[in-house]
């Protein structure tokens, strides 16, 4: 094919060096097209100030008992709720139902810190911000497309496909966590 | 129409240098002088319409952007600066907020028209093609320009939205974070959204020149639905000007009433209390919904219950558009001649109502009454939920099964000609037989 299109008639002794040619220009000009495009995509990626912004501390003794504080976390909501132990004992409790994301309550809190649950507060389904107190299992509700969360932030009914996400957090002292 | 011979005669001298060196006084005189089916109804007035209304939201956007800023801490000051302090900004703005409804409503009468007539069908596929990537374009830069006042509803809007393309398996995540330019929506976002709602209009424009192009080569459908015969065209056509110059400026006129009724006596009818809250990150309005224009597709997302599926369901609404003229095999364009097909357009067009009910609607509220009937899968079948599937169902129903229907339907004759239905209706008929 590419033979008859270089050299019509059979003219010139040597189609495979033209054709080498062809083909290198045009490789080149596609990988030069694409270096040059990159840069100019990946300045829609975050940058440098806007990472900066990755980790943030909170002081736990704002959060009164069954009281839930809401901070911004990298544009995001996050959830501090300081669990009462009713609502540890029902996370705890529903650990064996039937999750659609099995996760046991001690694998979403920090061991001798049962109390404070700290979640992501964006639905997982498309991102609203879910309220405590009105879903079907003692948790979370999101009102944009009606999923329940229960005590532990764990998807129970609904579109949401995950659990609500816990952030990488640390204790720095007892009262004392950074996110991030 | 693509051989119409062109009949200026350059008058001038100025007019004669011209033409020799830019023809484009004669492209516009053979535009206007363009020979036009005679027998085109109302209908067919919406691309003209469609034109005023594209080149009233870049005429009203182009002077909103110079009061307006898009910053996370000073847009919704800016938006209420334009409605207050500037100099009409209040008509302006609100021009251009009910401008883009304005916009969706034309576009949807143009596109069931050329649903209706065939209009899609060989040799126009490409005008059909071309409209659809328009009209793709549209409810993007509606949705762009919806978060630019950065009230509760954009946020939280663009919030949903923008997460339908991280549901996407695998490369959702990063996508959605180059998109957001960072790991929520904020600043950065804002002002690319801004830059980007600058942009589509004119990438719109470009695909108006496209689809007038295809539309000029192919020639105009037409209510009959049939091609005009060449010794047909000097009984069966009318140059354009200024037969429909005249009837697209009664319509224009007719909407423009409409337009107005909305800007000066309701001009926040169509819009959404919450937006007038200023964005916060931190709480959800308690009923999130979009605009009127996009309720269909947001119904149709909410049926399936999986999250990408009814991501794929809604894009593959929009999608199917694109395939329509190889999807229905009848011969006959217009659906005048077609029972069966005119039947389920009827129903096509109540069914698309019915989708943007229920994209009004919470899903898990009950459709008739305040009883529930029993549940099915995961909502009561008395939802908005159910129905809003049966309704999606339906959607996709009618295009799917077009090619089967050509297969069995009998049409009723279709007239040889323009002329010959109008002027002896029962010999044409006898004549088919």
């Amino acid at each position: 094919m590419a033979e008859s299109v270089v050299h019509p008639e059979g003219e010139g002794q040597d189609p495979n060096r033209r054709d080498f040619i062809h083909i290198a220009a045009g490789a080149a000009a596609a990988g030069a097209g694409v270096a040059a495009v990159w840069p100019l995509i990946n300045s829609m990626n975050p940058a440098a100030d806007t990472l900066a912004l990755a980790s943030i501390e909170f002081d736990l003794t704002k959060v009164q008992e069954g009281q839930q504080v809401v901070i911004k976390w990298q544009g995001k909501p996050v959830f501090v709720r300081y669990r009462t132990p009713a609502e540890i004992e029902r996370a705890r409790a529903e650990d064996s139902a039937a999750l659609p994301d099995p996760q046991t309550d001690a694998e979403r809190v920090i061991e001798g810190h049962e109390q404070y649950l700290v979640l992501v507060g964006s639905c997982t389904h498309l991102g609203c911000v879910p309220t405590f107190g009105t879903g079907d299992f003692g948790g979370w509700f999101c009102p944009c497309h009606g999923s329940h969360y229960d005590t532990s932030g764990r998807i129970r009914r609904g579109p949401a496909p995950a659990n609500l996400v816990v952030p990488t957090y640390e204790y720095l002292n007892d009262t004392r966590i950074r996110i991030g | 129409m693509s051989d119409h011979e062109s009949t200026y005669v350059p008058k001038t001298a100025f007019e004669r240098w011209m033409d020799s060196r830019l023809p484009i006084i004669r492209f516009g005189a053979d535009y206007m002088s363009l020979p036009t089916p005679r027998n085109l109804n109302y209908w067919w007035t919406f691309g003209g319409i469609l034109m005023l209304c594209l080149g009233i939201q870049i005429v009203t956007g182009i002077l909103l952007a110079m009061h307006y800023v898009p910053n996370t801490e000073m847009a919704f000051e800016s938006v209420e600066r334009i409605m207050r302090d500037v100099n009409g900004g209040w008509l302006i703005r609100y021009v251009h907020a009910n401008g883009a409804s304005m916009f969706f409503i034309a576009a949807y009468i143009h596109m069931l028209r050329g649903l209706y007539y065939g209009s899609y069908k060989a040799p126009r596929e490409m005008i059909w093609i071309v409209g659809c990537l328009i009209f793709f374009l549209l409810i993007g830069t509606a949705f762009l320009g919806y978060v630019l006042p950065w009230g509760q509803m954009s946020f939280h809007g663009a919030v949903v939205i923008t997460n339908l393309i991280g549901s996407i398996p695998v490369v959702g995540g990063p996508i959605l974070t180059w998109l957001q330019g960072g790991p929520a929506i904020d600043n950065a976002t804002l002002n690319r959204f801004f830059s980007l709602h600058y942009l589509l209009p004119f990438l719109i424009a470009g695909c108006v020149v496209l689809h007038l192009w295809a539309l000029h080569h192919a020639g105009q459908n037409n209510p009959v639905g049939i091609l005009i015969p060449k010794e047909r065209q000097a009984k069966d056509t009318l140059p354009f000007h200024p037969y429909y110059t005249v009837k697209d400026g009664f319509a224009v006129i007719l909407f423009l009433l409409l337009f107005s009724y909305f800007v000066f006596f309701n001009p926040n009818a169509l819009g959404h209390a919450d937006n007038f809250i200023p964005a916060n990150p931190l709480v959800t309005p308690a009923h999130i919904v979009p605009e009127w224009y996009l309720l269909p597709f947001y119904a149709i997302l909410r049926a399936i219950p999986d999250k990408f599926g009814g991501v794929v369901a809604m894009f593959g609404s929009i999608g199917i558009l694109f395939v329509l003229p190889w999807l229905d095999r009848s011969r006959i364009r217009s659906m005048r001649y077609r029972p069966i097909m005119k039947v389920l357009f009827v129903l096509f067009v109540v069914n698309g109502f019915i989708l943007g009910w229920c994209g009004a609607e919470l899903p898990d509220a009950h459709v008739i009454g305040n009883f529930s009937t029993f549940t099915v899968y995961d909502g009561d079948l008395n939802s908005f939920l159910w129905l809003g599937r049966f309704a999606t169902l339906y959607y996709f129903a009618f295009f799917l099964v077009m090619p089967f229907v050509a297969l069995k339907e009998k049409p009723l004759p279709v007239p040889s000609s323009i002329s010959e239905p109008v002027l002896a209706p029962e010999a044409a008929i006898e004549k088919k037989g």
